[in-house]
């Protein structure tokens, strides 16, 4: 006879490994494991190493499963614990300075007085811009990728693509401060200005001499670093549309460009607005490419030639530099603001591409 | 029939078809060039003294020694902390709570941390690590990196473990294993591969990470292991030498960033060559 707290225990192993799959509550399970335990000449300690052998196993199950799903919580935590604390840094500053902190221009570590409204504004501009230059640049290699190239080679150009993510952001801002801010600055902006010298809104926003860094440069920087998110989240959801339904518009004399403007695209476009908001994420949150090429200046000008700022530029130029509380807390205050900002850009991404998802299945 | 509109169709299709052609030209020319200045400015002070020798006053030669070693220290530890962490909580994800709303939340909330600015990761780490220790220091610097491991590693984890067969589960389950055994002898091993690829991800994610750094490990003109001093690492001499008006000190910057850029696009080929699928970052 088995003692009665290893008949439980083992009434509770077959329930947990029942439990364990849907699909796993087989009853013959139990006549094999039944024929193994019942044996009529188990002795008696053999049970008791059996009980022992098991209530450990039980156990490690039990903790491991905690252990993992604590795992899981701190995830959670993290996020809770990154929120808090920028919440409390920057409190030192919206108490001083209000709501106001969102919309004053002026930056003055010297009389204390800190706006946010420069930084968000270049924060903003540069990234939209970007998304300007990047999303139909992105679009086009998707459909590249998906409708033209030939099939042997899509693959090693999608890689390249994807090898422009995996390029550090601090080698864009170095190859931007010395190679491509002087080439704009010799080649590009001179002529720029001079081309829109007389018409009237392009001659404000291209005004100005031509420093090489500026709003403009660290917009084009961006709009790279940006292109293989785009780039690879489109390819992916253009990959995913059913051939059916390309094939059916083909029969009907459709040409390449009809079927990708008027099937794939309309079929994807949930799930393209998601890259695209992925993609606007980063380009929000980036960080060292912009500080090299921004040129770090807290002004809101009408040209797009001029230097500026972004929040996080401000961060990293200032943050080790900044001497008294306030100044420290309204470089934390900006880092909320942002956190806030990519936050919800990200949710509405991650929103988006999970519906395409389901729907795709 | 009407002519003319066939006509201004298949203009249309060949314009859009150029266009296509001419983005990923661009695309393509874009990353050529970037390599290739990397190698031109970066190649010529490749040699052993980079690895051998301290990072130097402005105008006296020197090598990278310190920031490569600030680096290596700092990545290791920070996979040391970060990948259980991120490999556990995938676990859960894909094996305990597969259906769970706990583990929704954790992947919606775990997908915005993997793409939330690294420079706010740094500020929380600060604010938790740097002020109340007084003082910059190597561990914060590790701490920070960790938890940008931490994502990456919870993500591939979880789909990895997703694309092991039940049928496995089933068979180890059939024999007797119990549920946390099965894990970590079949499915684990299974989805090693995947793990794996994870890893080099991680490391590929953090090893060129700047923003964070400046104002959690800072920086170290001088050769230190102690994780409680500020430690040095490529990046932030990177940046520190490249913003400088020394040339020598743009050499070494130029060399540093070709390091790192080689070390990093080698290990996400290799990550790639592991899984054999396409797999965004």
């Amino acid at each position: 006879m088995l003692p009665a707290f290893t008949l439980a225990q083992w009434s509770q192993n077959v329930a947990t490994r029942r439990k364990f799959d849907g699909r796993m509550n087989a009853p013959g399970g139990k006549a094999v494991v039944d024929a193994t335990w019942q044996g009529p000449d188990l002795a008696a300690q053999d049970v008791a190493t059996r009980a022992r052998v098991l209530n450990k196993l039980r156990l490690g199950d039990i903790f491991f499963h905690q252990l993992t799903k604590s795992a899981a919580i701190l995830v959670l935590a993290v996020l809770g614990g990154v929120i808090l604390s920028l919440f409390l840094g920057a409190l030192p500053a919206f108490s001083e300075y209000g709501l106001g902190f969102l919309v004053t221009e002026s930056w003055n570590p010297v009389t204390e007085k800190f706006g946010a409204l420069a930084p968000i504004y270049g924060t903003i501009v540069t990234s939209l811009i970007a998304m300007l230059i990047a999303v139909p640049l992105g679009l086009m290699i998707a459909m590249f990728l998906t409708e033209l190239c030939p099939m042997w080679l899509r693959r090693p150009i999608g890689i390249a693509i994807e090898l422009l993510a995996g390029i550090p952001s601090i080698i864009y801002g170095i190859w931007g401060l010395f190679v491509f801010a002087p080439f704009l600055q010799q080649h590009v902006q001179p002529q720029v200005i001079a081309l829109f010298e007389n018409v009237p809104v392009l001659s404000t926003l291209f005004a100005g001499p031509p420093f090489g860094i500026g709003i403009l440069t660290a917009s084009l920087i961006l709009a790279i670093m940006v292109l293989p998110f785009i780039t690879s989240v489109s390819r992916d959801v253009f990959d995913a549309v059913p051939p059916v339904l390309k094939e059916a518009a083909y029969g009907l004399g459709w040409t390449q460009w009809e079927v990708w403007r008027y099937v794939v695209l309309p079929f994807t476009r949930i799930g393209v607005i998601g890259g695209v908001m992925l993609g606007l994420g980063r380009a929000l949150g980036e960080t060292m490419a912009v500080t090299f090429v921004i040129g770090n200046a807290h002004r809101i000008s009408a040209s797009l030639l001029a230097p500026g700022t972004t929040i996080s530029a401000t961060i990293a130029n200032e943050f080790t530099e900044a001497v008294g509380d306030l100044y420290t807390s309204s470089l934390i205050a900006l880092g909320l603001i942002l956190f806030i900002i990519t936050f919800i850009v990200l949710a509405i991404a991650r929103y988006l591409l999970l519906r395409i998802e389901r729907r795709i299945g | 029939m009407d002519a003319s509109l066939y006509a201004s169709r298949r203009r249309r299709n060949h314009l859009a078809a150029t266009a296509s052609y001419a983005a990923t030209f661009v695309g393509l020319t874009v990353l050529a060039l970037i390599l290739g200045v990397l190698f031109w400015h970066g190649f010529g002070g490749l040699s052993l003294r980079v690895f051998t020798e301290m990072t130097p006053p402005p105008g006296a030669a020197g090598g990278l020694l310190n920031a490569i070693v600030g680096s290596l220290i700092m990545t290791t530890l920070a996979l040391l902390i970060g990948a259980p962490i991120g490999v556990l909580a995938g676990t859960y994800m894909a094996e305990y709570g597969r259906h769970s709303r706990l583990t929704s939340l954790v992947r919606f909330i775990n997908d915005i941390l993997l793409s939330a600015p690294s420079i706010v990761v740094g500020l929380f780490i600060y604010y938790v690590m740097v002020r109340p220790m007084g003082h910059f220091s190597g561990i914060a610097g590790a701490v920070v990196l960790a938890v940008l491991v931490v994502p990456v590693m919870v993500r591939t984890t979880e789909d990895m473990l997703r694309l092991v067969p039940d049928t496995l589960r089933e068979a180890a389950a059939s024999i007797g294993l119990p549920r946390s055994l099965m894990i970590r002898r079949v499915a684990y091993r299974a989805a090693r591969a995947g793990i794996v690829t994870g890893l080099l991800l991680a490391v590929a994610r953090i090893s060129g990470e700047t923003a964070p750094l400046l104002f959690t490990a800072l920086n170290n003109q001088f050769y230190s292991t102690n994780l409680n001093a500020p430690m040095a690492s490529l990046p932030s001499v990177i940046f520190q030498f490249a913003l400088s008006p020394y040339k020598d000190w743009q050499n070494l910057a130029w060399t540093g960033a070709l390091i790192i850029t080689l070390a990093v696009l080698a290990m996400s080929i290799m990550a790639r060559a592991l899984t054999g699928t396409r797999k965004a970052s």
